[in-house]
């Protein structure tokens, strides 16, 4: 029979995670990572369970799991994978749970979570990338650093006088009583691959049986940091860190045991809401904000650090204390620094459907990109308010009513550049009709209870207010 | 050793490396027992100087497809 070797339907056909890289992963040349990616895809295609499969993805290089697997995707914070995945699976009963993790995140900062889910037997196949360093970072010593190997953060070597001893995971996951298959493979050469798959194939069949809780610790090669060549850096894991990683299975229960359920809880929201005081059951006739249309979606954006996220809590603020309907959303790029930081803000008469501003009817743009970004998305009726003291150059295709504001400049006359985002606030409040200079100068001062800075924050907002008057 | 000779239904077995999502590493190049990929100095979109299929000797092992970190850069037939 033919057996073609290719892509795996698995994975999503293009990878949309950079414009310019729809194809390839974020992975270096030669890294472990992508092997393993490889393998996992082949094995949820083979076995027909895409559509059960649930991930949960790390914080480290396997961060981006999400754009490669086609099926459900959670991202955890740092170290925490294992433990959302305890509540993935078990609010999930139906579903294959793979939580996906690297050493810095399940042996270092995770190691709890990753015991004690262990510990508990939860029904999901936990994958351990163990390279021996801190990756995404560049390089720092891991709790999974051979004695004597040099990184970043151990330039001589690394001691166990210092340092301590390598972690080994999976001997102390096999010490556990709860795990059904605890083993460690290498992604490095082919037989080693070969050896994965089987060993993958059972614990991923082990999931689908629903019986229990399996741990593979995955020997990968890290070529970049490392400083090695990848073959260089394949044959190094033959040759060292195997003699303090052994492959080899640890631990098997025996295949016939019977699959085990676990207690589901099962969750009365509307108890919640009602202990939490959301209840939709507010008086009519006591909002009191008047809205030149029943709903108003404000997009803030700029440089992080210029106040864009907090310009658009006060808004959000000010709106709740006068019982409207309102949503906050912030948005940061996670891997870029610098860039483009914005905040979604919609008040509404009425219940607000999605909290995602699109099209915004009142955009303030505090820096270039955002302008570039964000300017052409405001239809023919809207607002924009952008900062003319560090714009110089608009963009053509803008469709909205443009302002200039030099909030930077009126902000450091204030006293302060760090008040612009409150300078924006006082001319935007003007603009729009929404909330009057007293209201404003009332808010700033519960929120700012330093003499000095509800001083400068007062003159910032009324010097926006006074600019909208003159327009 | 089997050769590379067509099967039945007259397959041969073969590797195509998509090269415009090779990234270099040249794990496939030290795992092709019958040197049929190699190293090549042309240079792919991403910048990465690409492996190319050089001989027509392939035996469909596999073994360049289990290397290769990169999902759907070497597909192999293997009759």
């Amino acid at each position: 029979m033919t057996k073609i070797y290719e892509k795996s339907p698995a994975f999503f056909e293009t990878f949309e995670r950079k414009p310019s890289q729809q194809l390839t992963t974020h992975y270096c040349p030669g890294c472990g990572h992508g092997t393993l990616n490889k393998i996992i895809a082949d094995l949820v295609a083979e076995l027909g369970i895409q559509d059960q499969t649930i991930y949960v993805g790390p914080v480290g290089c396997g961060v981006f799991i999400y754009y490669y697997f086609e099926g459900a995707c959670a991202s955890a914070a740092h170290g925490r994978a294992s433990a959302v995945a305890t509540g993935i699976s078990r609010s999930n009963p139906d579903g294959i749970v793979v939580s996906y993790q690297g050493d810095g995140d399940l042996a270092a900062i995770g190691t709890s979570n990753a015991i004690h889910a262990a510990n508990r037997g939860e029904n999901m196949i936990v994958f351990f990338v163990n390279n021996n360093v801190y990756g995404m970072t560049g390089g720092q010593m891991a709790p999974t650093t051979l004695i004597d190997q040099k990184t970043t953060t151990s330039p001589f070597g690394r001691t166990e006088k210092n340092d301590g001893f390598p972690l080994r995971m999976a001997e102390m996951m096999a010490g556990l009583e709860a795990p059904a298959l605890v083993a460690r493979v290498g992604v490095n050469n082919p037989k080693n691959i070969r050896q994965a798959i089987k060993v993958i194939r059972n614990g991923l069949e082990i999931q689908r049986d629903k019986k229990g809780y399996v741990f593979i610790e995955v020997m990968s090669q890290c070529p970049t940091n490392w400083k090695k060549e990848p073959a260089e850096a394949c044959e190094w894991i033959d040759d060292v860190v195997c003699k303090q990683y052994p492959l080899g299975t640890f631990k098997e229960l025996p295949a016939d045991r019977q699959p085990q359920k676990r207690p589901r809880a099962e969750v009365d929201f509307a108890a919640v809401a009602k202990l939490l005081g959301l209840t939709a059951d507010d008086e009519t006739g006591s909002q009191e904000m008047t809205l030149p249309q029943p709903e108003m979606r404000f997009k803030f954006a700029g440089f992080g650090g210029q106040g864009v996220l907090s310009l658009g809590l006060m808004v959000a603020q000010m709106a709740t204390q006068r019982n409207m309907e309102v949503t906050w959303l912030p948005s940061y790029g996670p891997e870029m620094r610098g860039g483009v930081a914005n905040s979604s803000v919609v008040i509404g008469e009425d219940p607000i459907g999605t909290p995602v501003v699109d099209v915004p009817d009142v955009l303030v743009a505090l820096n270039r990109p955002s302008l570039d970004k964000l300017g052409p998305l405001v239809p023919k009726e809207g607002l924009i308010i952008y900062n003319s003291s560090l714009i110089d150059q608009i963009p053509a295709d803008l469709k909205g009513k443009v302002y200039p504001l030099a909030a930077t400049t009126l902000a450091a006359e204030a006293g302060t550049v760090k008040a612009a985002n409150v300078v924006v606030l006082g001319f935007v409040a003007r603009m729009t009709g929404i909330f009057e200079l007293s209201e404003l100068e009332d808010f700033l001062r519960e929120t700012f209870k330093q003499p000095a800075l509800q001083e400068v924050n007062l003159k910032a907002v009324s010097a926006g207010w006074d600019v909208a008057g003159e327009v | 050793m089997k050769n590379n000779t067509n099967n039945e239904d007259g397959v041969k077995p073969s590797v195509t490396v998509h090269i415009d999502l090779c990234k270099g590493c040249g794990l496939c190049i030290i795992h092709c027992p019958k040197d049929v990929l190699q190293a090549s100095i042309q240079i792919n979109a991403l910048g990465y100087p690409t492996t190319i299929v050089a001989t027509a000797d392939c035996i469909g092992c596999g073994n360049c497809y289990l290397v290769c970190p990169e999902p759907g850069a070497i597909t192999v037939v293997r009759p």
